[in-house]
């Protein structure tokens, strides 16, 4: 097992743990959180699993940089929403 | 349903999870293609001497341009949504000499540094995104500090949102009064008109992040946050 192999199982575990994370917590902060975190497991398989086969591969990394900055603007966009909701009345934790 | 069941449907569907990627990954099929010794074999017309910024700006820019469309539509939502006093909510904070003497100090240097990212970004790690994460970086900083930049120039915040989308359409469609594909650049002009274009998307990036940031809706909350979680 190579070390890029290593990485996309790391993100697998991530993910899995952030889908059990999304699941089972009630606050809509934390959900926000754990499907943040998920991203960032997929943005690791992303880069390791081409790694493992044909060395360091720029294609996935741009695509994933680019990923990164449409995840960063969606979680700024979501705590947007999720702020006017809560002073709109709505309970965050229902 | 009660708090263990829910638990443990979680952990089901977690493992089922886990399984499926940890096998999907350890079976993962052979590529057909090299996409490393591809990019490395065109990286010589691309204008750009480093792999990363030539796949994002020119081999795959069309993935690029519909980031930056999506960024512009995430702001737009969020201009949207913001609140008329959520401008003056902060304005009267940070008193602090401590704070302002280090923001004056840190902010010409951030700018700096963004520059530096862009301009390194032709050759080595770098370009657009990181040079706007730190404009945007710099932009939270002088919030926080006190000085209210966005609420001074409402129009060409605007203007400056929509900026770097609209150049690189303008220069995608340019290129084809000249019977060449969407998103083409003219022969012995990529470097150049990538780098104009990286220049503007890392304004309009920055001033996006610092936007959703700046006008996102105060957090006193009416009824007080409770967390029974």
């Amino acid at each position: 097992m190579t070390i890029d192999l290593w990485y996309a199982i790391v993100g697998s575990i991530i993910v899995a743990l952030s889908v059990f994370a999304f699941l089972t917590s009630r606050h809509l902060m934390k959900k926000l959180l754990a499907f943040n975190i998920m991203g960032s497991g997929v943005f690791l398989i992303m880069v390791g699993l081409p790694q493992h086969q044909h060395g360091v591969d720029p294609v996935p990394q741009a695509l994933v940089l680019t990923g990164i900055v449409v995840a960063v603007s969606a979680t700024a966009l979501a705590l947007v929403i999720l702020r006017r909701y809560v002073r709109a009345g709505g309970n965050p934790a229902p | 349903m009660s708090r263990s069941l829910r638990i443990a449907a979680a952990g089901i569907v977690a493992f089922g999870t886990l399984y499926a990627l940890i096998l999907a990954v350890l079976n993962a099929p052979q590529m057909q293609v090299n996409l490393p010794q591809q990019v490395a074999l065109n990286l010589e017309q691309s204008g750009i001497d480093h792999p990363i910024t030539a796949v994002l700006l020119n081999f795959r820019s069309y993935d690029t341009l519909l980031e930056v469309a999506v960024l512009l539509v995430a702001v737009v939502t969020g201009l949207a949504l913001r609140e008329r006093d959520a401008l003056t909510a902060h304005t009267e904070q940070a008193r602090d000499p401590m704070l302002h003497a280090l923001t004056r100090r840190l902010l010409p240097l951030l700018l700096i540094t963004s520059v530096y990212i862009l301009w390194s970004g032709s050759y080595a790690p770098g370009g657009a995104f990181q040079a706007g994460a730190l404009v945007a970086a710099a932009g939270v900083i002088a919030r926080l500090a006190g000085y209210d930049i966005a609420s001074r120039a409402d129009v060409l915040l605007r203007l400056g949102l929509a900026l770097g989308f609209i150049l690189f359409l303008t220069v995608a469609v340019s290129a084809m009064f000249g019977g060449r594909p969407f998103l083409n650049y003219p022969e012995g002009w990529a470097g150049s008109l990538i780098f104009l274009i990286e220049a503007v998307l890392t304004f309009s990036i920055g001033l996006t992040l610092i936007s959703l940031f700046v006008h996102a809706p105060g957090d006193s909350s009416p009824r007080g946050g409770d967390d029974d979680d």
